[in-house]
């Protein structure tokens, strides 16, 4: 895995601060094209077609982000201003390199920048939105219905029932156990690092390549039916047509364990995915979950023209950390039971 | 019944001829087109044979876990290599040995991990080709492994990886595909048959008819083998209409099994 990242230290790694600031549009450029869900300057743009007449969302994307999926409980607008913008990135910037919050002791963890793991070394997909939430209009995550409560509550119980975060594999967060992290979904969303995609098309079929965890999605676009609604699957179903310019893919089928941001197995998630520039897929997607919201909710992210290429990313097979956490809870738990025995029995 | 099987015969016949390469001969077959001119091989393929267990010739045997009796019993098959047998340097031959005794505890496989190639092509599940004039992608079931085979961008392999680092191109019928960059850790079967980080592995890709291609991989690795050699075999598309790869996030399935040692125990 570090091999990965060595590589792109050494050739591709282009300082992403820098080219954060040059390449970010004015407030105005930026709204139209990235921002805005039904701006008339994207309609201008019309994507170039594949020989069997889908429109072209080929190549390397990303969609790297520091814009939060809610909406910060002090910022009450939409929109930044550029300046506004820079800063909030610059802070971001400053407090992933650092891994802590401020006034709190740092994790022992390796330095995410040395290894190019922090966003502010990678290509950016640049935003002036304050959430990639885009409704509810605070930019939030809207209420839990009753049932969304109950479940949230079971759920908690359930947790506690299986004891401490490290007395199990089970316990282990998903992606600490190379199974999915939890922000690639689908909806595909930007975590920390690996946030490289790459999209290609053959006659009836989109594929998705997401870099962290060599993820594929296949996506069929002839009208066959959903799986068989007693199958479940991580990544649920995914079925995809086009509305004239738009990709649009529905999926169900999830399961009960990934539960993206509570949500249940029966979540509806509608996705689209338009390409407004040469350089830029606007990538929308809405959330459809009664079990779990009192309202369906919408988010939004630009997508941008990367370059490759994509590096296997075997994380379950260099999963050293993993491992570890564990024994050294074990032993942690040995060296106390020792300490007590000591002190029951004095020489 | 006297037509049928004339009828068969001469499929057979044809298939043969078609499909076996005999000193030089022109394949007959001619693949229908992507849109890029190129054979089109975009689609659902599987391999079925036995060579998932042991690339060379063997008979059936006996489960290697007890529970699982007969439904998990090595199925008998012969061997996918020209001339029969893996040519090992003496050294090699008595890990592969060892491999196979301690198959439980070292094949990747069981652990989920990577499967490498060109042993991802002969697992017992499907894979899908999505084809395009730059890259053409191979997509396993198995641990949802995944190539990419570059078409123009032909370059060295920038890091060793499971899957490696493949360049592809095409020669007329056949797609041609060169893949390094591979790190020791992957098997070429569940008998313990290993190659080194030295692996080189030139695939060439033919379809025999609109329904099958014809595989042949050469592989060359001076640290394990006295000489390159070759495997081949049919590899076949899955018409179903449903026909999809469904997800096998098995590192799931191998916690228990990697990291069930380390579970607290509840009396401490």
């Amino acid at each position: 895995m570090n091999h990965r990242f060595l590589v792109l230290l050494s050739g591709l790694v282009v300082p992403a601060a820098v080219t954060w600031l040059s390449t970010m549009p004015v407030a105005g450029q930026a709204r139209s094209v990235g921002a805005t869900t039904s701006g008339s300057s994207a309609k201008a743009y019309t994507a170039p077609r594949t020989p069997d007449g889908q429109p072209d969302l080929q190549g390397i994307w990303t969609n790297a982000t520091y814009t939060p999926l809610e909406r910060s409980k002090d910022v009450t607008k939409e929109f930044y201003t550029r300046e506004e913008a820079l800063e909030v990135a610059k802070r971001a910037a400053a407090q992933e390199a650092e891994q802590t919050e401020p006034g709190t002791v740092a994790d022992v963890h390796y330095d995410f920048t040395q290894f190019g793991l922090d966003r502010s070394q990678a290509a950016m997909a640049s935003n002036l939105r304050t959430s990639l939430i885009v409704d509810p209009p605070d930019g939030r995550l809207p209420p839990l219905s009753a049932e969304g409560q109950r479940r949230a509550a079971e759920r908690a119980a359930a947790r506690k029932s299986r004891g401490g975060p490290h007395d199990a594999v089970q316990n282990e967060p998903l992606g600490a156990r190379c199974i999915l992290m939890d922000r690639n979904g689908p909806p595909m969303l930007a975590g920390a690092y690996n946030n490289t995609y790459q999209i290609m098309q053959a006659p009836g079929y989109v594929m998705i390549l997401t870099e962290m965890l060599h993820d594929v999605r296949i996506i069929p676009l002839d009208g066959r039916p959903h799986l068989p609604p007693n199958v479940h699957q991580w990544t649920g179903s995914s079925r995809g047509h086009w509305e004239g310019q738009t990709l649009v893919v529905e999926t169900t089928n999830l399961t009960d364990k990934f539960a993206f941001q509570g949500s249940s197995e029966n979540m509806h998630l509608t996705e689209r995915f338009t390409r407004v520039a040469e350089d830029t897929i606007r990538y929308q997607f809405t959330v459809e979950d009664p079990a779990t919201w009192t309202r369906p909710w919408s988010a939004e992210v630009p997508w941008k023209k990367d370059i490759g290429p994509i590096f296997e990313h075997a994380c379950h097979e260099g999963n050293y950390g993993l491992y570890n956490t564990l024994a050294g809870a074990r032993a942690e738990e040995k060296r106390a039971a020792e300490e007590t025995a000591k002190k029951k029995s004095p020489k | 019944m006297r037509n049928w099987l004339r009828s068969a015969l001469t499929v057979s016949l044809g298939l043969t001829l078609a499909v076996i390469p005999a000193g030089g001969q022109t394949r007959t077959y001619r693949a229908p087109r992507a849109a890029d001119g190129k054979p089109n091989f975009n689609g659902i393929w599987q391999a079925l044979n036995e060579a998932y267990w042991d690339i060379e010739a063997h008979a059936a045997a006996p489960s290697p876990v007890l529970e699982l009796g007969a439904a998990h019993a090595v199925a008998g098959g012969l061997s996918i290599i020209d001339g029969g047998t893996i040519p090992y340097k003496p050294l090699a031959l008595a890990k592969k040995q060892e491999n196979y005794a301690n198959r439980l505890k070292l094949d990747p496989e069981i652990r989920c991990y990577l499967p490498g190639v060109p042993r991802a092509n002969y697992m017992p599940y499907p894979f899908q080709v999505i084809q395009g004039p730059k890259y053409i992608m191979m997509i396993y079931t198995f641990a949802g492994a995944v190539r990419t085979i570059y078409m123009d961008e032909h370059k060295e392999a920038p890091a060793d990886s499971w899957m490696g680092w493949s360049n592809g191109h095409w020669e007329g019928e056949t797609l041609v595909v060169d893949t390094t960059g591979f790190n020791d850790q992957t098997w070429f079967d569940r008998a313990g048959n290993f190659h080194s980080d030295a692996l080189h592995v030139v695939e060439r890709y033919t379809a025999a008819s609109p329904d099958h291609l014809f595989y042949e991989a050469t592989i060359e690795d001076p640290n394990v083998f006295t000489r390159p050699w070759k495997i081949s075999m049919l590899l076949y598309r899955r018409l179903e209409k449903s026909a999809q790869i469904m997800e096998f996030r098995c590192v799931e399935f191998v916690e228990e099994l990697m990291y069930g040692h380390l579970r607290k125990k509840p009396s401490e």
